[in-house]
């Protein structure tokens, strides 16, 4: 059963995903609409990563075609959001 | 009885830091297990025994610096029994001269002045970078003089094995590494570079379709596909997957591509992928994600820096179309991969646009000529064509 999440909550579980991918990355400045890759310098393989983790955290399939969707914190909070309620 | 040597883990490493054993004394070990932890100038790396038998006796002590080569411990291997003439630990003379530990800095300390430390330059730089403090050291230098060896000594003893190296120590060293293999290179290896344009169309469609049916945790990036058929078109032309050892390339049997992944500090290394021929594509990707995610959490094993027989480097990801690479020796070649673009392509008279692919080769002239890495390229391009054969 998916439980309501707020979206402090969602938000903080996304940044403690990408703060274990890319631990010297400073997520706590991250701004909200500017793409992960361009910020916290992560490259394919990183952002793989973080998918399927988004995939464990929340229980969410992400087909391939929905990747560019989650490039930003603002539309991984939409994608979560949209697919949880 | 078989020696265990401090491994060459990198073309110009010449000493390594025990850090610490992973084996006792009367324990039996096999082939490929860990034996120990090395600290290099790259990373800390798991060393694996090239032997299985029981540990007779280790030679080097946590903390101490050994040259390439050295003998660490001693052996015994299966099946063989212990030296008829004594058992080692009562042997006076050693098996092997003990490795010359640490290189004792014999420059003098400046003349002493009142309340000054005499303190060799070198050994007041590592102090500081270990956070000792020099002046409750006696120092066995001249005149009492603070030694590098001091600094080391005092390291061990007050952390029980040598504190791993600082970052950005570490990323200072790693770059002086790299700059030593690099120059090797371009001193010693004639280069001769190629390069042609691959149509990824097939590919990426084959990959899409096929990411669609695999679960998130399983899906291939395409830089899995570019080295599988690296791998499969280097058994088309072998001669390219080679070791240059005094004075000739010898062949290798199997396939270890070594795949550059730069590290976020700064730097890169290029750990094998072993037999990449022989592995499907989901196998590759998963020991490709092992092995990124170990590099860059510094827990390479000591076959994976070791072994690649040919060297794999994509830059597509910071946008650039061309990669004309250095060798990294002893290896024989190298295959670079830029970025996928949409361009303009002529098919069946059309122009189309196709996504494509810049592969370029560098290649060591001594071994290969152009006629050859021509033909490898040419079969990667065939390969990448038949996606689904990979």
């Amino acid at each position: 059963m998916n439980t309501p999440l707020s979206e402090d909550e969602m938000r903080s579980r996304i940044l403690r995903i990408l703060g274990e991918i890319a631990p010297e990355a400073d997520t706590t400045s991250l701004r909200p609409d500017v793409s992960f890759r361009d910020q916290l310098d992560l490259d394919s393989m990183d952002f793989l990563n973080f998918v399927a983790a988004l995939h464990k955290e929340f229980h969410i399939e992400i087909p391939e075609a929905d990747y560019p969707k989650y490039m930003t914190l603002n539309g991984c909070l939409a994608q979560l959001s949209a697919a949880r309620s | 009885m078989a020696e265990f040597l401090m491994p060459t883990l990198g073309a110009d490493m010449t000493d390594g830091i025990l850090v610490q054993w992973k084996k006792k004394e009367g324990d039996r070990i096999t082939k490929g297990e860990i034996i120990a932890e090395v600290d290099t100038e790259k990373a800390a790396i798991d060393v694996e025994s090239h032997t299985t038998g029981i540990i007779e006796r280790l030679i080097t002590r946590p903390g101490d610096k050994v040259p390439v080569g050295a003998v660490m411990a001693i052996i015994r291997e299966e099946g063989r029994p212990t030296t008829s003439v004594a058992s080692p630990r009562t042997i006076t003379t050693p098996l092997a001269p003990p490795p010359p530990v640490h290189r004792i800095e014999s420059i003098a300390a400046a003349p002493s002045q009142a309340g000054r430390l005499r303190i060799s330059p070198a050994a007041r730089k590592l102090a500081a970078e270990r956070g000792i403090d020099a002046s409750t050291l006696q120092g066995s230098g001249p005149e009492g003089a603070i030694t590098l060896a001091d600094i080391e000594r005092a390291t061990t003893a007050t952390a029980g094995v040598a504190k791993p190296v600082g970052a950005a120590d570490r990323q200072g060293r790693m770059r002086q590494t790299i700059a030593a293999a690099m120059a090797r290179s371009k001193r010693e290896i004639p280069h001769y570079y190629l390069s042609t344009t691959i149509d990824m169309g097939r590919a990426i469609t084959w990959l899409k379709d096929s990411n669609e049916q695999r679960p998130v945790t399983e899906r291939l990036l395409y830089g899995v596909l570019l080295i599988k058929a690296v791998a499969l078109a280097l058994r088309r032309v072998p001669e390219l997957n080679a070791l240059w050892k005094d004075g000739e390339a010898s062949r290798s049997e199997r396939i270890h591509i070594g795949t550059a992944i730069s590290l976020r500090q700064g730097g890169l290394v290029a750990p094998a992928l072993h037999d990449a021929d022989r592995l499907s594509l989901g196998e590759l990707m998963q020991n490709f994600q092992d092995l990124a995610k170990r590099a860059r959490a510094g827990s390479l094993r000591s076959s994976e820096l070791s072994d690649p027989t040919i060297t794999v480097t994509s830059l597509g990801e910071q946008g650039v179309e061309t990669v004309f690479g250095v060798i990294y020796p002893p290896q024989v070649a190298l295959v670079g991969f830029g970025k996928v673009v949409e361009r303009p392509w002529v098919a069946d008279g059309a122009v189309v646009p196709r996504p494509v692919l810049m592969a370029s080769l560098s290649a060591d002239h001594r071994v290969t000529d152009g006629h050859r890495g021509g033909l490898f390229l040419a079969e990667i391009d065939r390969l990448l064509q038949e996606p689904q054969s990979l």
